[in-house]
């Protein structure tokens, strides 16, 4: 990482646990600007509630979250209101509202929260806007029950990032698809993180997502993803993270982590082949 | 307001018109044994105000509407929909917990008054049409056995329950968790918490109201 990039997302040796059994262990990380960071590990090891206290979701027994230089464990749901206006967050199965339509689900970061102050004639172009670049333009009046897993998925990003916040969580996105709609998704991770310059999360069991979001980069001239020839070495502005039961056992970047000899972390890059 | 004030009018009136008509039918048969079949209305009506009316109405709210707050609700904790509210910047509460306990606190008085008149009706035609007694003394004691206090305690009872039931269905429902499953546990413990509460609060309400009487 470059020397003294901003800190957008630090944690500092946080621990959960829900009912005796620890989700996170004395994890310590930090994420700093323009970063993607790939967090792999097998189900139950702590990646959502990860996500969740990156939120301010889930409060830490013990331990300290800070997001945009400010410690989220000591704020009150109000003031965390305002930090994750600043944070988008694409949630496992979308969690998209069942009650309201796509251009009223897209449209709710911008309408309900207070640090937005999105003027109201400028809500309906946003929206659209949002889902023509996750390239769902035409369901606007449509349900999520109306939509395939994949265009839920698609929906929720825009969701996600319709507020343009500069830190970008998401939770498994291509858990349950099928390869070609997974590396749609991934594809357009990598759009949203290189157009807007976001710093992107991505948690994964999936090393090939992880893959993907190193060694490629969004060619906005063309529309397409292209593979990124920086010069710094493949994956330079990408860190991977490996959390094995609630304990981060592997950070660093794509070579390290394929030269790794740990049980453990090589399933995941075997994975791919 | 719709879903449990109008979606359950027509449970209520049901409930309303045979808890009278039965009330109504009792009633005659022990009274006969002192020669006071004319009282008949009288005690359908300060049965079914003081009763009757609130703790069946609410019985039918709480199966209906609790059950359906808890469901809904926990749908949506599982899906982590309460989650991304929360993320979106929305208080769950403020946006979830306090329309429904205005709507149920609004609705169920309305829907108990409602269910009162019913049930006068469900026993004036047991009595009129199966009993035989004249309409006139019917309605006449029915409405002269009524007090202020019945008025008061026939419609605090329900404000109460309505406050208890939307919070325990809220309750259930927003601290669900297990998948599909835990919905089903969520719902099922929110109508009987609902259900049990129900009784218990309209023996403490109906205490107060017996202690300041006597």
């Amino acid at each position: 990482m470059a020397e003294g990039a901003t800190s957008i997302l630090r944690f500092e040796h946080v621990h959960v646990a829900f009912g005796g059994v620890d989700a996170l262990v004395d994890l310590s990380f930090e994420a700093v600007e323009g970063e993607s960071r790939v967090i792999l590990g097998a189900a139950g090891s702590g990646k959502t509630v990860l996500l969740k206290a990156a939120l301010g979701l889930v409060r830490p027994d013990s331990g300290k979250v800070f997001a945009f230089g400010r410690d989220l464990t000591t704020m009150s749901e109000q003031e965390l209101f305002d930090i994750r206006s600043r944070i988008g967050m694409l949630f496992q199965e979308g969690a998209l509202f069942d009650s309201l339509n796509i251009e009223e689900n897209v449209a709710y970061p911008l309408l309900n929260q207070k640090s937005i102050h999105c003027p109201p004639e400028q809500v309906h172009p946003r929206v659209v806007e949002a889902l023509e670049f996750v390239e769902l333009g035409s369901t606007l009046e449509k349900f999520p029950s109306e939509l395939s897993g994949g265009m839920r998925r698609r929906a929720a990003i825009a969701r996600a990032v319709v507020t343009e916040p500069p830190l970008v969580l998401y939770d498994s996105p291509t858990a349950g698809l099928d390869p070609i709609t997974a590396h749609t998704i991934i594809a357009l991770l990598i759009k949203e993180r290189d157009v807007s310059q976001t710093t992107t999360l991505l948690v994964t069991h999936r090393y090939q997502d992880g893959n993907l979001i190193a060694n490629f980069r969004y060619n906005s001239k063309q529309g397409i993803l292209e593979p990124a020839q920086n010069g710094n070495g493949r994956g330079a502005r990408t860190t991977f993270m490996v959390l094995k039961e609630g304990r981060l056992v592997f950070e660093g970047d794509q070579d390290s982590l394929e030269l790794s000899n740990d049980l453990y972390i090589s399933k995941f890059v075997k994975q791919r082949e | 307001m719709d879903t449990i004030g109008v979606g359950s009018l027509q449970i209520v009136a049901i409930t309303g018109f045979f808890s009278g008509a039965v009330m109504a039918l009792q009633m005659y048969h022990a009274l006969a044994s002192y020669g006071q079949m004319g009282k008949t209305g009288q005690l359908v009506s300060i049965t079914l105000v003081r009763e009757l009316g609130p703790v069946l109405t609410a019985l039918m709210v709480a199966g209906r509407n609790a059950s359906g707050i808890a469901s809904e609700l926990g749908s949506m904790k599982v899906t982590e929909q309460i989650d991304a509210m929360r993320a979106l910047g929305t208080d769950p509460v403020q946006k979830l917990v306090t329309p429904r306990l205005i709507a149920t606190a609004v609705m169920l008085p309305l829907l108990v008054v409602i269910a009162d008149f019913v049930g006068m009706f469900g026993g004036w035609v047991i009595s009129h049409f199966n009993l035989g007694l004249p309409s006139k003394q019917y309605w006449t004691t029915v409405w002269q056995a009524l007090d202020w206090t019945d008025i008061c305690q026939g419609l605090l009872k329900p404000l109460v329950f309505a406050i208890v039931i939307s919070l325990i269905g809220c309750y259930y429902g927003l601290r669900t968790t297990g998948g599909t499953q835990g919905v089903g546990r969520s719902t099922t413990q929110a109508v009987v918490a609902a259900t049990v509460l129900t009784f218990v609060l309209d023996l403490l309400i109906t205490k107060i109201f017996v202690s300041q009487a006597t």
